[in-house]
């Protein structure tokens, strides 16, 4: 047997397994410990279906991973899937004919009727054909209580935001930063949206948010809300970490008093054997307005010329929304499955609190959902100016109006 | 192009200049292909398109300036040239005053000059990526140069210009100019090297001090050398960008954006490549007043004299 056949022996083999099972590159930003654990469920269930899931994660936040994730959709050198948030990211992806029309697997599995809330299907939808399928629910408005902390502070654990501010003395006289908060400006817009949210109250936020209208962003609730920023600002000033597992390991250190993050920050306490209750506890809406927005993940599929892949993609696209996988991945993730008609009694108490809000209806489009990829930019800048720096208050409302006002 | 199209019946008659080194020529071709499709052809593209409202995708709906009074209008924008500034004015100067004073050192005839010429060179064979993770990790106040310090005993001891806007870009220098200058030092190292040896006998037999024969003597001798320094550390300047994102991601806040972090952001992360467009049409303006008119001093002068 010389080289060449050996070569041509190898070949062979190769090609023969990969007839039988389709190899599915899935692209997703899910790097941190919990969402590791969470996304192998998937690929998990995945190669279960005698097919194999190649991981593609990209180290970074969304911000990094996106881009990449586009150009190679524009590049010709397409994933099968991709992890993306729904809403307005890919818009321009589906104008241009880029991603699969999933309309028949989803009328096949009667998608309309189990997705709950339903508004996640919409952002799914363009011009009423479907091109993604959501995976879970992530809300931002959180704060994460280290018990821990308190404790050394010698105070109660707060149960709403006002509290939280109130004890901040307290904590910071034993030597503890009441807010933990990573220095990006993605994490301090999430700050500052659930700020908003809890203070402003839902009415002035869908009038700037949705309808963006400046006039009420210059108005006397949102100068409530900078005020609130800017002295979450002031409590933060000791934290110097970058990722947002870093400021969420603050808190469970008991290092930080709490941490305004989404309720993925979960997954980490989950990692660190944390129990809630006992270790750390959660305020959907800041304790202030059960109120939890309903963004999150979703999986795209780029167009493929090989049908045998659009038939996997497709059977992926199924498998992703079926009960058992939205059980455990969202188990293991600290999220809120996108299907309302299966068991979650394994759920922690976090995730029964976000669950008693989503069946009460307290949901509102996220942010990712009613403003654009340009303008969420142009706030995080801002935020990342204003959560560095000594800009007052009034000055980051005026310039924060001037952004919805030009926002499209 | 012209060269192929061209008859070459004419060639007979009178020898044309064009026609000269004829294989040389024909061989550089898809240099000169390259050149003026991809760089030319896409700077052109890149400026018509800042003058549209594309977004995701480059569409062709005719905006006039309103990505430049955008751009002009946004705090980062103005704090990324600003900061560019600084850093370029910093980065010029130390790095040739410095590169000049390690090669003018190593050009006495010290011992274990190899070796030291290879220590100074050794930082530019790393990527930007990995001198900003460690000049990143260096300049951490918890584990870094200012704790090694405090261990030491000077337990008041404060470095830590990273979490300051004030003195942020100041770090990004030192670790510009930790990496860049050792390249900078081997050109001039090898500009004194041409110096012929006469000149310094000469020098001496006048009795005109060292350090004078350098400033008066030496550097003006050594003008093409300092003009290759001078583009390689412009060049660098401008297109900073893998060391801020390595270093400081642009923070505290947005205290150490550059211009070519806008540009990406805007173009890939905010999904707007009119705004990105029009920041890399204002990237290529400044360099292009900036080089206009030295080049038309360096090279045009000669031409006509």
């Amino acid at each position: 047997m010389n080289f060449r056949t050996k070569l041509l022996a190898a070949t062979a083999i190769v090609s023969a397994s990969a007839a039988s099972a389709v190899e599915l590159e899935v692209t997703h930003w899910w790097t941190s410990g919990g969402e590791a654990a969470a996304v192998s469920k998937f690929a998990d269930a995945w190669n279960a279906t005698g097919n194999t899931w190649v991981d593609g994660a990209i180290a970074g936040s969304g911000g990094t991973a996106r881009p990449i994730i586009i150009s190679r959709i524009l590049g010709g050198d397409p994933m099968a899937a991709t992890q993306l948030n729904h809403g307005r990211q890919a818009e321009e992806l589906i104008e241009a004919g880029l991603l699969l029309d999933l309309t028949d697997v989803a009328e096949a599995g009667g998608w309309r009727d189990i997705v709950n809330p339903s508004s996640l299907l919409d952002s799914c939808t363009l011009d009423g054909r479907i091109y993604c399928v959501p995976v879970n629910i992530h809300s931002a408005q959180w704060l994460w209580l280290s018990h821990d902390a308190y404790e050394k502070a010698g105070v109660a654990v707060p149960s709403d935001w006002n509290e939280f501010v109130a004890s901040a003395p307290a904590l910071e006289k034993a030597g503890v930063t009441p807010l933990a908060m990573g220095q990006q400006g993605w994490q301090q817009n999430l700050a500052f949206g659930a700020i908003t949210i809890a203070v402003a109250g839902l009415d002035a936020w869908r009038e700037v948010t949705v309808n963006k209208n400046a006039d009420v962003a210059r108005g006397p609730e949102y100068t409530a809300v900078f005020e609130a920023v800017a002295s979450a600002r002031e409590l933060a000033r000791e934290s110097n970490v970058q990722d947002w597992n870093q400021a969420t390991n603050m808190v469970i250190t008991g290092t930080a008093g709490a941490q305004l993050m989404g309720d993925w920050a979960q997954g980490e306490f989950s990692v660190a054997q944390q129990v809630e209750g006992e270790d750390y506890s959660c305020l959907p809406g800041l304790g202030l307005n059960p109120i939890l927005d309903t963004g999150g993940d979703a999986f795209y599929f780029p167009v493929n010329d090989d049908p045998e892949i659009t038939a996997a993609q497709k059977e992926l696209a199924a498998l992703l929304i079926s009960p058992e996988v939205q059980v455990s991945f969202n188990l293991a993730k600290g999220s809120l499955p996108v299907r309302g008609d299966i068991d979650m009694a394994a759920a922690n108490g976090c995730m029964q609190k976000g669950l008693g809000i989503l069946a009460d209806g307290g949901v509102l489009p996220s942010g990712d959902q009613s403003l654009s990829a340009d303008t969420q930019t142009q706030i995080e800048d801002l935020m990342a100016q204003f959560w560095s720096s000594d800009m007052p208050a009034s000055e980051a409302q005026a310039k924060y109006a001037d952004i919805i006002a030009r926002a499209d | 192009m012209t060269v192929a199209s061209d008859p070459p019946v004419q060639t007979v008659r009178k020898p044309n200049r064009m026609f000269k080194n004829k294989m040389a020529k024909i061989a550089s071709i898809p240099m000169i292909l390259t050149a003026l499709c991809v760089f030319v052809g896409g700077t052109l593209w890149t400026v018509l398109h800042s003058f549209t409202g594309s977004r995701m995708l480059p569409k062709r709906d005719w905006v006039g300036l309103a990505q430049y009074e955008r751009l002009w209008d946004s705090d980062r924008w103005i704090i990324s040239v600003k900061n560019l500034a600084l850093y370029g004015f910093f980065s010029l100067t130390f790095t040739l005053v410095v590169a000049f004073c390690l090669a003018a050192c190593l050009d006495r005839k010290i011992r274990f000059e190899n070796t030291f010429r290879t220590i100074f060179l050794y930082p530019f064979a790393l990527s930007f990526v990995v001198t900003g993770l460690a000049w990143q990790w260096i300049l951490n106040p918890q584990f870094g140069f200012q704790s090694v310090v405090r261990g030491w005993g000077w337990e008041s001891f404060n470095f830590d210009p990273l979490n300051n806007p004030e003195t942020v870009m100041f770090g990004l220098l030192i670790a510009g100019l930790w990496q860049g200058t050792g390249l900078i030092m081997c050109i001039m190292l090898a500009g004194l090297r041409g110096i012929d040896e006469d000149i310094w006998k000469a020098a001496r037999v006048d009795g005109i001090g060292t350090v004078k024969t350098y400033v008066q003597v030496i550097i003006p001798m050594m003008r093409p050398v300092f003009i290759t320094s001078l583009v390689l550390i412009a060049s660098g300047i401008i297109k900073l960008y893998d060391l801020v994102v390595a270093q400081t991601n642009g923070g505290p806040g947005i205290s150490s954006e550059v211009p070519a972090k806008y540009v990406i952001n805007y173009m890939f992360q905010a999904q707007n490549l009119g705004q990105g467009f029009a920041a890399s049409t204002m990237m290529l303006v400044s360099v292009v007043i900036i080089l206009i008119p030295w080049a038309y001093l360096e090279f045009g002068g000669k031409k006509n004299g």
